[in-house]
């Protein structure tokens, strides 16, 4: 632990392009993962940003935690926009109005954004080939507006708009898979990260921007406030979902699969589940039923990246 | 040297926008909007014009990628129509208060349901509010110099401001035309290079579209009132200074044989050159009929307008939009409240025709005029009237 603390400020950037003082919730995962993507970013970066918790809690008039060039502009169409964008600046590098100077082109939206109202300006954007990074805050519901359910809630996980009750156990729909549908459109870079592992997700992120071509990763944020969990727990959260195999670290290049962390043993679902009140009502078979599922996902996850590896050798 | 050619309106648009030369296009097809965007793609293709065009997969992200061009600081250019226009609703309002100038053609269109791909006005009447600065053209040539004085004006520092041109679908876009096309140096004359003033740039790091909370929202909102309101005199600049280099002069209403007019009827777009063949055939009948061809819709041209109708005792409005269970249409609407201050005002009838297509030819606009008449001398308290409804 001590030669950790020696090393880390030497490997990472000190530079924070997402300033303290913005008015997130305590222990919020997806600030937590800004801060460290906005690392990895560097500074010749432009954000693009959809509505949504970063928007209200970084950005309110006159005021702001950006210190990177940042619009927002809808809810929807980050994708959109950020084509636009990167379409703007390679037009006017190429007719000698902008120094050629490489800017790196990030679009930023929370689970609603991407997977649900976002999904037709995502699946555009990806298809046309923009060269840009598209970063999906996962935090598994409508945090801002108050944890409505989102087709990315996880089976039953209790929301505001699908509670927990006589007759219901929540979200009664499985978690859509977005980095599958990103992957879909053959993109030369899909990947799943977790700020609970730093160093992954900065990893991947430089190779997602560096990466010619359109990029999507998808980050797991733990919200404290939505998912009924201790705000000191968020990093904790973060490692057992990864550990359950409840949300694997896996990166996606070029159609290969590759696990980033790999979970030799996974742990039982339970100890992710019994940390958060959204999952609190479950009875054992229902958490069964998520194990199973978890078992079956995880191990047709390892299938692809065995494939790969075969492709590979 | 200009030289006068028979062309589609529509293409003289895709002329326009290639003299202008701009960065980025980002369009979705619709009908009757497409053959501006088609021949685009046909310039980028072919090298006429260096420029990105992106094909977008909605009308909503044509406009959001447009938000995204113009922030860089790119001159961007989209085109679009009837529900295309509705789809990019929300996104509309961004452009305005984020001071991004893009310049839309608007190949005006009716609304669903049922589905209609022809003409009217019920689209812009329901972006009116957006922000944008809205010029209405009549024929082809009206179109195309207006595109190129769109970028001059929305791109000017004291406006910085969206402008959508107007022209009615198939009724202009469809229609070929003789028309002047301009020389590439001749239009560099008139329109400078576009340098947006705070682009988004990593040297210097800008926050563009924050939450704006209740102490601050009105103020904001009070800006964009005042920025759009003061953008009428750059607009009669620049109008101004293209006449003077190209010797069309063009202004927010135009009279046509009002001297002495005691019934005046006010139009807008194509329908405007078609009234004028009334006018002046009830004017040989020795009637003292004139027309107002209102071209600046937004900001609105108040002073010019009531100059224009001060000495008539009717004035008698076609709308090409419907405001249901509303007064009617929603142009006579706004033509009422801005002379119900005066003294002295005409009576303003409203006739909502033309919709989804529907023709009004020179003796259509005579029968308005003679049924306006009318209803003014029976001194019927009627807001309006359906014309053209077949019974």
């Amino acid at each position: 632990m001590e030669k950790y603390a020696v090393f880390v400020p030497k490997l990472i950037a000190k530079r924070e392009s997402f300033a303290p003082g913005h008015r997130a919730c305590v222990g919020c995962g997806e600030a937590l993962a800004v801060r460290q993507a906005c690392k990895a970013l560097g500074r010749d970066a432009i954000i693009v940003n959809a509505t949504g918790c970063m928007e209200v809690i970084a950005t309110p008039i006159p005021y702001t935690s950006w210190r990177l060039p940042w619009i927002h502009t809808l809810f929807e169409n980050a994708a959109a926009t950020a084509s636009g964008v990167e379409a703007g600046l390679k037009a006017m590098v190429r007719k000698g109005k902008r120094p050629a100077k490489e800017i790196r082109v990030v679009a930023m939206a929370g689970d609603g954004g991407t997977s649900d109202i976002g999904l037709q300006a995502l699946s555009g954007a990806l298809e046309r080939g923009h060269d840009f990074l598209y970063i999906c805050f996962d935090n598994e519901a409508y945090m801002n507006t108050g944890i409505q359910r989102s087709s990315a809630t996880p089976y039953g996980a209790s929301t505001t708009t699908a509670p927990a009750g006589k007759l219901s156990i929540g979200q009664v729909t499985w978690k859509k898979n977005m980095p599958a549908i990103a992957a879909a459109h053959d993109i030369p870079y899909v990947a799943t990260a977790c700020p609970s592992y730093p160093f992954d997700l900065m990893a991947k992120v430089e190779k997602g921007v560096s990466t010619p071509g359109p990029a999507y990763i998808h980050i797991l944020s733990v919200c404290p406030t939505g998912w009924r969990c201790a705000p000191d727990l968020t990093v904790r959260i973060g490692r057992l979902a990864v550990e359950t195999g409840i949300f694997p670290l896996y990166e996606i290049e070029n159609g290969k699969y590759k696990l980033t962390i790999d979970v030799p043993q996974l742990r039982p679902v339970r100890d992710y589940l019994k940390l958060q009140g959204r999952f609190r009502h479950l009875s054992e078979e229902k958490v069964l039923e998520i194990q199973n599922r978890v078992n079956v996902d995880y191990a047709r996850l390892k299938e692809k990246v065995a494939c790969s590896q075969k492709l590979n050798s | 040297m200009t030289q006068r050619v028979g062309i589609e309106v529509s293409r003289s648009i895709a002329i326009a926008v290639k003299l202008a030369n701009v960065d980025v296009v980002s369009a979705y097809p619709i009908t009757p909007q497409t053959h501006i965007v088609e021949d685009i793609s046909e310039l980028v293709a072919n090298g006429e014009l260096d420029a990105s065009y992106i094909p977008v997969e909605s009308e909503h992200s044509a406009m959001s990628a447009c938000l995204g061009a113009s922030a860089v600081g790119a001159r961007t250019f989209t085109a679009t129509a009837g529900q295309g226009l509705e789809l990019m609703h929300e996104v509309l309002y961004v452009a305005s208060f984020m001071r991004l100038p893009i310049v839309m053609a608007v190949a005006d269109r009716a609304l669903s349901a049922p589905i209609s791909i022809w003409g009217d006005h019920s689209d812009v009447m329901a972006v009116r509010d957006t922000g944008w600065i809205q010029i209405f053209a009549a024929n082809g040539q009206e179109t195309f110099d207006n595109v190129l004085c769109a970028f001059r004006i929305a791109e000017d520092r004291r406006v910085l401001l969206p402008v959508m041109i107007h022209l009615d679908g198939f009724q202009l876009t469809h229609v070929i035309e003789p028309i002047y096309i301009l020389e590439s140096s001749e239009v560099d004359k008139f329109l400078p290079p576009h340098e947006y003033p705070l682009p988004l740039d990593p040297d210097r790091p800008i926050t563009m579209g924050g939450l704006a909370p209740p102490n601050i929202y009105t103020e904001t909102k009070k800006a964009q009132q005042v920025n759009l309101t003061a953008a009428k005199e750059v607009i009669l600049q620049a109008w101004k200074e293209f006449g003077d280099i190209f010797g069309r002069y063009y202004s927010p209403v135009e009279s046509y044989r009002c001297e002495g007019a005691k019934v005046i009827l006010l139009a807008m777009g194509s329908f405007s050159e078609t009234a004028m063949s009334a006018v002046d055939s009830m004017r040989e009948e020795g009637k003292e009929v004139g027309l107002i061809k209102l071209c600046l819709w937004r900001p609105f041209p108040f002073a010019e307008l009531r100059q224009a109708v001060k000495d008539a005792d009717t004035l008698l409005v076609l709308d090409r939009a419907l405001s249901f269970g509303g007064p009617g249409g929603p142009v006579a609407s706004e033509i009422r409240s801005a002379l119900y201050g005066l003294d002295k005002r005409p009576k303003v009838i409203g006739f909502v025709g033309g919709l989804g297509g529907r023709v009004i030819s020179p003796s259509g606009f005579r029968e308005i005029i003679n049924r306006g008449i009318e209803i003014s001398q029976a001194g019927s308290e009627q807001e309006f009237e359906m014309f053209g409804v077949r019974e």
